[in-house]
C-alpha cells in the first residue's frame, strides 16, 4: 500500500488546472501550426494566425487561452494499492481545482441548470474514475468549454445502420455545428456500451494526442475516414471556410447489446486544454 | 473586402456601407451582455424599467471574461456562441441595438430583423481571448454584478479585431458544409 498525502494530489491538481488552461499542449499547437501551413484562403490563415499569437500570449502572462476555462473534467486512474492520507479522492479534487480557479484567474462557469445562479467556484467538479491494479494515481484534467460541449450528440442507431449510419451521423453533426464550435474542432467519437458510456468513451478519447492514431488498425482507419469526410465539409478556422475544419477525430469502441449501436460524438473546440499527472 | 475604422456609437451610416466579409476594426464603448444578462433585460423591457445602458446605437459584445489578472484591465475575453442569444436580439435590434459581437450562426429571424433595423453582427475569433483581451484598456460592471462573469459590463476596446459574418443587406460570411441536411 503506498500512502499520498491530500496536501500533495491538491497542489498538483492545482497546478495543472493553472497550466492546462495557459499553456496549449504542444501537439495541439503543433496541429493548429501544420494547418496554417495547409490553408489558401486568407480568412483561414488569418484565424489560424490569431490562434497562434494567442497561444503564445496566454502561455507567456497570467491570461488563459479562453475565457471559457471550462467545466473541470476529471478521468482518475486510482490504483488499488493507492491510500490516500487526509481526505476522499472527489474531496481533495474538488479542493484543488478550486484553488486553481481562484489563483489562476479562471472563470468559474458552473451554475444551477434552472435557476443558472453560478455555484461560485466551479465546484463540483466532474470526475470519473476507475480502479485499477498498481500503486500510481494517475489524474487527467479537461478544461471542457460549453460551446463544444453544447454541439455535441448521442443517437441509439439501429444495429442495421452499422458503419454507414455512424459516419453519417458523425459527419451531420459536424455539419451541423458548423461554426459554433471554435473549428479546426478535434471530434471524439465513443461507439458501442451502452446509452450512457459511448459518451464517456467519446470523451476519454479526447484526451489522445492529436495525430495517434487507435491502437487497432480497423478503428485507426475509421478515424482517419471521418477526419477526411469532416474536412471535406469545407467548414474551415471558425467556419469561414477552408480545409480545416477538424484537427483530428479519435473513435474509442465498446461491445454493445445485441439491440444496440449507441453512438456519441463529444465535440472538443481548438483549444483542447487537456493535461495529465502521475503521483 | 474592405476594412473599415468604427467608432461608437454606431449608425446607420456606418452600418450599411459594411459587406459580410469585411473587416472591422472597432473603438469606443461596448456592452457585455450573455445569457443570464439577457433575460434580465428583456424583463426589464417588459416591465417598463429604464436599461442599464442606452441601446441606440450601441454594440453587445456575447463574452464572459476571465476575472482580470493584476495589471489587466480584463482576463481573457472572447466571444462566446452567438445562437443562444439570438431568441433576444431581434428585439433589441428593434430598440436601437446596431451590432452583437460573437461566434457562431445566427437564425433567420436575427437575420431578417438586422436587415429591417439596420444592423450588423461580427464575428470574433471564438478562443482567442487572451488576445482579444489586449484590446480591451477599460472594464466596469455596470448592472447585474449578481451574474458574476455574465454581469453586464462596459467595456471600452481600442481597434478591436471584428469580420462582418452578417450584414444588414442579408448576405452571410460563413461557409456553407458540403453535407446534405
Amino acid at each position: 500500500m503506498k500512502s499520498i498525502k491530500a496536501q500533495d494530489i491538491r497542489d498538483a491538481v492545482r497546478d495543472m488546472i493553472m497550466d492546462a488552461c495557459r499553456i496549449l499542449p504542444d501537439d495541439v499547437y503543433g496541429a493548429i501550426k501544420s494547418a496554417l501551413d495547409e490553408e489558401e484562403s486568407e480568412s483561414a490563415k488569418e484565424v489560424l494566425t490569431q490562434l497562434i499569437d494567442n497561444a503564445d500570449l496566454a502561455r507567456n502572462t497570467q491570461l488563459a487561452l479562453c475565457q471559457d476555462t471550462g467545466a473541470a473534467v476529471f478521468y482518475v486512474d486510482y490504483g488499488e494499492d493507492v491510500q490516500i492520507e487526509g481526505g476522499t479522492l472527489e474531496q481533495v479534487i474538488n479542493e484543488g481545482m478550486v484553488e486553481g480557479y481562484d489563483k489562476g484567474y479562471l472563470r468559474k462557469s458552473l451554475c444551477h441548470p434552472l435557476t443558472r445562479k453560478n455555484t461560485g467556484d466551479n465546484t463540483p467538479a466532474i470526475i470519473h474514475s476507475h480502479v485499477v491494479p498498481g500503486d500510481e494515481l494517475r489524474i487527467k484534467f479537461m478544461a471542457k468549454g460549453g460551446g463544444s460541449e453544447n454541439m455535441s450528440k448521442v443517437a441509439m442507431l439501429k444495429p442495421a445502420q452499422g458503419w454507414p449510419g455512424i459516419k453519417d451521423f458523425v459527419v451531420r453533426t459536424m455539419a451541423e455545428a458548423g461554426p459554433n464550435p471554435c473549428p479546426p474542432t478535434v471530434v471524439g467519437v465513443g461507439i458501442g456500451g451502452t446509452f450512457d458510456l459511448a459518451p464517456s468513451l467519446a470523451k476519454k478519447s479526447l484526451f489522445r494526442p492529436i495525430g495517434e492514431r487507435n491502437a487497432d488498425p480497423e478503428i485507426a482507419a475509421m478515424e482517419e475516414e471521418l477526419l477526411a469526410a469532416i474536412n471535406d465539409l469545407g467548414i474551415g478556422p471558425m467556419g469561414l471556410g477552408g480545409k480545416t475544419t477538424s484537427l483530428d477525430v479519435k473513435v474509442e469502441m465498446h461491445p454493445c447489446h445485441i439491440a444496440s449501436l449507441p453512438v456519441a460524438v463529444n465535440v472538443q473546440c481548438h483549444s483542447s486544454r487537456t493535461k495529465e499527472v502521475v503521483l | 473586402m474592405a476594412t473599415y475604422n468604427l467608432t461608437t456609437p454606431l449608425t446607420d451610416e456606418d452600418i450599411v456601407q459594411l459587406k459580410a466579409g469585411d473587416v472591422v476594426n472597432l473603438t469606443g464603448t461596448i456592452y457585455t451582455a450573455r445569457d443570464a444578462a439577457h433575460k434580465k433585460l428583456i424583463e426589464a423591457l417588459d416591465k417598463g424599467e429604464t436599461l442599464p445602458f442606452e441601446l441606440e446605437g450601441s454594440v453587445i459584445y456575447y463574452v464572459g471574461p476571465a476575472p482580470a489578472p493584476p495589471g489587466c484591465a480584463i482576463g481573457s475575453a472572447g466571444p462566446t456562441t452567438s445562437g443562444r442569444m439570438d431568441v433576444y436580439a431581434p428585439r433589441l435590434h428593434s430598440l436601437g441595438v446596431k451590432a452583437s459581437i460573437g461566434k457562431g450562426k445566427r437564425t433567420q429571424e436575427v437575420r431578417d430583423a438586422m436587415v429591417q433595423y439596420k444592423g450588423v453582427y461580427f464575428g470574433a475569433t471564438g478562443g482567442a481571448g487572451a488576445l482579444l483581451s489586449q484590446r480591451i484598456t477599460e472594464s466596469e460592471v455596470i448592472a447585474y454584478d449578481e451574474l458574476g462573469p455574465e454581469a453586464i459590463r462596459k467595456l471600452t476596446v481600442k481597434d478591436f479585431p471584428l469580420l462582418v459574418v452578417n450584414d444588414a443587406h442579408g448576405a452571410e460570411q460563413y461557409a456553407t458544409p458540403n453535407y446534405e441536411l
